[in-house]
């Protein structure tokens, strides 16, 4: 049962997306969290949201996906519409007035905005990790933040620590199951009972989990150590990224639907 | 150059230096350039800490080990004596850094700082060599037992070590795997000619190694050819060690009278002597 987990959410394809350099695509996707607060006027929200439903059609990416997407952070946007329904105050007389609380036009508007942007802000974000590999956004993020490193951020320790987690990820997963399977073969009840009898039952395999991921530790840094790793400095890369033509393309027509979006709310700011 | 490739003077070594037991008691051993060597011993003999002391994961409390004429003491030369010395763990997932094989493969060459270039030819070649080419674009955890140990092997002759030491590294694997991991190594072993150590429980493989080195209580008891070291079945039963199944079928025929000729240590050669003695 632990093995359908799937890892980060990545749907893999070959796509004008799927192929665009993993840094470009991280910044823009950045710009447009940016760019969905900025162009806040329905015109801006419209054209972004269009903006995004085109990437998703270009990755090929089924739109069911972008439900189960939405779907966790679903209680959120609701919350947040509803709070904004009564409590943002406009001119004139409320819509509705009920005992001590009152919905005026404003209210609506700004709900429904939120709510759209929060959607399409979770929408663009996950195409990002819809199109690019754990792997690779590690890379892209370790390259990123390579300038931080002169300021003596471990940059290049905290990719290899977060390469290192995606990798024993599946291992530890398959381990839990074999030790689920071991102390059910010993009479333990993980399945059922009432709540608090399933969180006890999960201890005694917590507790081997843990010592085994440490020992896988212990031997990972010595197998490490036999092949000459002391760091990130003077470190070359099998794969470096590197911007070829397309890139740049595909950045310039990006760049350009951002700025006619930016354009249409300074433009018609009342749409 | 030297013949000889490891060296080990008088070795001492305990883990804890407040109790008196010491895990390696004075242990000389000499391993040549292009040999095939096997230590075998009993659990807690002290066979995987001599391993550990050939590139420096450990260093001896008294006596000296020496890797080409380098004292593993000396620091500076530490990444130099880790090149030369490649080592082989026994789980194979615990030695498997990256989440793709070719970039694991690459990983010991990414440390050194071998150029780009360099580095994808080296990686392709030791990739071939040990098998293992066509799945250089899978996740490592998808692969069975004998593939990731083969996928540790080419991350570490990727470094073009002169000498590869295998920590019982065919211990946690089906036969099968097995099999593939032994075939590889002496692939390398004769046709690279990478010295191999081989620390192992199977007396199948010690029995075609070149030499065999029989170590009990941290010190070096039996050392021969596998066919001098593994007659003495006697001697090596007293250590806790089994025989390879043809000496012990020779032993129990020798006993019950009937004629062998002695060194019988493969079923080859065991079902060679038993045909003539049919005849």
């Amino acid at each position: 049962m632990l093995r359908d987990i799937t890892i980060g959410q990545h749907f893999p394809g070959n796509s004008l997306v799927h192929r665009f350099d993993p840094r470009l695509k991280l910044v823009l996707t950045i710009a447009y969290i940016v760019l969905l607060f900025a162009a806040s006027n329905p015109l801006g929200l419209t054209l972004s949201i269009l903006f995004l439903a085109v990437m998703y059609k270009v990755a090929k990416i089924p739109v069911k996906m972008i439900g189960k997407s939405l779907k966790p952070i679903l209680p959120i946007v609701l919350f947040t519409a509803v709070l904004n329904l009564f409590f943002v105050s406009g001119e004139g007389d409320p819509l509705v007035h009920f005992w001590f609380l009152s919905i005026y036009a404003e209210g609506v508007r700004y709900a429904v905005l939120m709510a759209v942007r929060v959607m399409a802000l979770i929408a663009g974000t996950s195409l990002l990790t819809y199109t690019t590999s754990p792997i690779v956004l590690t890379d892209a993020i370790e390259q990123l933040l390579k300038p931080l490193g002169k300021l003596h951020f471990p940059v290049h320790e905290l990719a290899m620590m977060m390469s290192i987690a995606l990798r024993f990820i599946p291992t530890l997963i398959e381990e839990t199951d074999k030790i689920m399977n071991a102390q059910k073969a010993r009479g333990a009840q993980l399945d059922t009972g009432k709540m608090t009898d399933r969180v006890k039952a999960l201890v005694p395999v917590l507790i081997p989990l843990f010592i085994s991921a440490f020992r896988r530790a212990d031997e990972l840094a010595m197998a490490m150590e036999c092949r000459c790793y002391r760091g990130g400095t003077g470190r070359t890369r099998l794969k470096v990224l590197r911007c070829e033509k397309q890139d740049y393309i595909d950045l310039a027509v990006c760049i350009a639907c951002f700025a006619v979006i930016l354009a249409s709310r300074l433009v018609f700011p009342n749409y | 150059m030297s013949d000889t490739i490891l060296t080990a003077e008088n070795l001492k070594f305990r883990y804890d230096a407040e109790q008196p037991v010491y895990a390696l008691d004075g242990v000389s051993a000499q391993i040549k350039r292009g040999e095939f060597v096997a230590v075998l011993g009993a659990n807690g003999c002290g066979k995987s800490t001599l391993a550990k002391h050939f590139n420096a994961i450990l260093l001896p409390e008294s006596g000296k080990v020496y890797v080409e004429g380098m004292d593993t003491a000396d620091e500076d030369k530490l990444y130099d004596i880790r090149q030369t010395v490649g080592m082989v763990f026994q789980n194979p997932d615990n030695q498997i850094v990256a989440t793709v094989v070719e970039e694991d493969v690459a990983f010991a060459l990414e440390n050194l700082g071998v150029p780009q270039d360099e580095m994808r030819r080296r990686v392709d070649d030791s990739m071939k060599m040990a098998g293992i080419y066509e799945y250089r674009e899978r996740a490592p955890h998808n692969l069975s037992g004998g593939q990731k140990q083969r996928v540790a092997i080419a991350g570490v002759v990727a470094m073009r070590p002169d000498c590869l030491i295998l920590d019982e590294a065919t211990a946690m694997l089906d036969p099968r795997g097995r099999e593939q991991v032994m075939q590889t190594i002496h692939y390398l072993n004769r046709n690279m000619g990478i010295t191999v150590v081989s620390i192992t429980h199977y007396m199948e493989e010690a029995a075609q190694a070149d030499r065999v080195l029989v170590m009990s209580k941290g010190h070096v008891v039996m050392e021969g050819t596998p066919k001098e070291v593994f007659s003495q079945t006697e001697k090596v039963r007293s250590l806790h060690l089994d025989v390879p199944q043809a000496a012990e079928l020779r032993d129990e025929l020798v006993k019950a009278g009937i004629p062998m000729p002695e060194g019988i240590i493969d079923t080859g050669a065991c079902a060679q002597a038993l045909y003539e003695l049919l005849q």
